[in-house]
């Protein structure tokens, strides 16, 4: 699976075998149809969209139609071992309820969002006065489906604020590598941000 | 094949009859000694078995599910738009079945069919039956056809309902269910539709207490009424204003002021019950309408729809339609919850549509497109 995206990928590697998963804004399934071939992982994929709900199907990928604004109160608590959310948790109108969400149903939850506090962002904005565009944020102000978007740091603050624990934190640049400077400054110099977070006991 | 049957049609058809005489035991506690089932199919079997599909029918259906009986044929089956060469249900790769359910009456055992032991119409003697008795008739002709197994049980609305009964019932006979525009029971206000459509038809004076056949009527008006009610229920509100608006027929525009035709969605309604009365059973349709009335599986688990699923090993595939207001939407989403509870593999989908209940039958294209890969999915999974 060379093809797969390289935030898959790292999302891949952290993911038991065997393991139980829903994937929160499938899309046509990708994930999902890699873990099922590499980590024999079972589940379900959510995805509004009909058409990426049909590509699901093509792969294979057992695939339920959902609006993620409308929450998971469908499924039970801790039903599954990873709740993924790939590249979804800006487009959604309560991310915050749907992170504690995520991790009601599920024991751990894997998140990926474009990361706004890139210093190209803070740049171009600064510059141009005007909202950003790039690879990985392509749309303009007024069609895009991002409307809740964050940096790290925002992220980070509200996961102490809802006493989410954050086990593992992956930045990468917009080809997903990483370096030992993007480490040290996953803020300024991340464009995708990938967390391993669970629900802190209370 | 004729020049003038659509290529992506199976064409002309013929149906089979199988008698059984082995005494099949039924929920209401009778058993039918003898019966014979009147079935289709379509495509090969393949050498392992393994591609078999069982198509049901839904209420007003029967066994003509694809294809035409002759040329001169002018409608084809009833689920034409999704059976065929390169179609969904690809007769190229799959092996379909589709039988006429007991007490039907196309051809199967059923009320207008005569009781050996009194050498007349069954007429009101033919037992009510169940989803689960047709369900039980089924394996027994997949037994006879030697079929172990069904790649899948595919059916919308009353044909959905048999492809879950049989995944309760069978759980290791059939490896997928696709059931389209069902529910898990009916509710309150379908069984009242129900039940005015079954008063239209006992209400006639030609009924005779079912043994109309011997008065040598048919109780035309009463059937026409349960089919006009029906058919007002499987559209939705859009698609008649779409198709009738408040259009009057007669020229003018003015209104007559009497009981006569005047809209033109009563002169359709009209024509669909009177030519319903032409090709249906008056017995049957109240049978049929009191086994929607009975399906319920999880009522013998304690009303717990997800314990009713438990032992399921099909993978489901669900799909229902938002103007779908005899089934919704939210019907279907009980049977995905249900089998989530169970951690059974599952899709679903809603397909945006105003065609109401009847889009099932209809060629919508997210919804064949979902429909064709879901089976492309069978079809690689067994090899045909």
């Amino acid at each position: 699976m060379s093809a797969l995206r390289p935030d898959l990928a790292i999302i891949s590697d952290w993911i038991a075998p065997g393991s139980r998963i829903l994937d929160l804004g499938c899309g046509d399934g990708t994930l999902l149809a890699h873990l099922a071939g590499e980590r024999e992982v079972t589940g379900y994929g959510l995805e509004i969209e009909p058409r990426k709900i049909v590509a699901c199907l093509e792969k294979g990928v057992s695939v339920i139609q959902a609006d993620l604004d409308k929450g998971l109160s469908d499924f039970k608590d801790q039903a599954f071992d990873y709740v993924l959310m790939t590249q979804t948790l800006q487009a959604v109108h309560y991310p915050d309820e749907l992170l504690q969400e995520m991790l009601r149903v599920g024991r751990e939850g894997i998140v990926t969002f474009p990361n706004f506090g890139n210093w190209r962002m803070r740049l171009y904005l600064g510059f141009h006065g005007r909202m950003p565009i790039s690879r990985t944020l392509p749309h303009t102000w007024y069609n895009t489906p991002n409307i809740h978007l964050c940096t790290v740091r925002d992220f980070e603050a509200l996961c102490a604020e809802r006493g989410i624990e954050i086990l593992e934190r992956h930045v990468t640049d917009q080809a997903m590598h990483d370096n030992a400077l993007m480490r040290q400054f996953p803020n300024l110099l991340g464009d995708v941000a990938l967390y391993r977070i669970r629900q802190a006991a209370r | 094949m004729p020049k003038h049957l659509p290529a992506d049609s199976v064409g002309i058809v013929e149906q089979h009859s199988l008698h059984f005489d082995e005494p099949l035991p039924l929920d209401c506690g009778r058993s039918l000694p003898a019966y014979d089932l009147v079935y289709e199919t379509y495509g090969e079997l393949n050498a392992e078995r393994s591609n078999a599909i069982l198509i049901c029918h839904a209420l007003s259906g029967s066994h003509h599910a694809a294809g035409y009986h002759s040329e001169e044929d002018r409608k084809p089956g009833w689920w034409e738009a999704c059976v065929g060469p390169g179609k969904p249900i690809d007769t190229d790769r799959f092996y379909v079945v589709c039988c006429n359910n007991l007490g039907g009456c196309h051809g199967s055992t059923g009320p207008s069919s005569i009781n050996p032991e009194t050498h007349r119409p069954y007429g009101p003697d033919f037992p009510l039956v169940t989803v689960r008795d047709w369900v039980h008739s089924q394996a027994r002709l997949a037994d006879a056809l030697g079929i172990e197994r069904w790649a899948a049980v595919v059916g919308g609305s009353l044909g959905g309902m048999q492809a879950i009964q049989w995944a309760i019932d069978y759980p290791d006979r059939l490896g997928h269910v696709v059931a389209i525009a069902v529910a898990p029971r009916l509710s309150a206000q379908n069984i009242g539709f129900n039940e005015v459509a079954r008063q239209a038809i006992l209400t006639d004076p030609e009924f005779h207490g079912g043994r109309y056949y011997e008065h040598h009527t048919v109780p035309r008006r009463g059937l026409a009424l349960a089919r006009m009610l029906g058919h007002i229920t499987y559209l939705s509100d859009d698609a008649m204003r779409d198709k009738f608006g408040r259009d009057l027929r007669a020229d003018g525009g003015r209104y007559k002021f009497n009981f006569d035709v005047e809209f033109e969605v009563e002169s359709y309604l009209r024509y669909q019950g009177r030519s319903f009365v032409d090709r249906f059973d008056a017995n049957t349709y109240l049978l049929m309408t009191k086994v929607l009335d009975y399906f319920d599986p999880a009522a013998e688990y304690d009303h717990d729809l997800s314990a009713a699923l438990a032992h399921v090993q099909a993978r489901f595939l669900l799909i229902s339609f938002s103007s779908d207001w005899r089934f919704p939407p939210e019907r279907s989403r009980e049977i995905v919850r249900a089998l989530e509870d169970n951690q059974k593999p599952i899709s679903y989908l809603e397909v945006e549509t105003s065609q109401g209940h009847d889009a099932f039958l209809k060629p919508i294209p997210v919804y064949t497109e979902a429909f064709r890969a879901y089976m492309q999915g069978i079809a690689r999974e067994v090899g045909a």
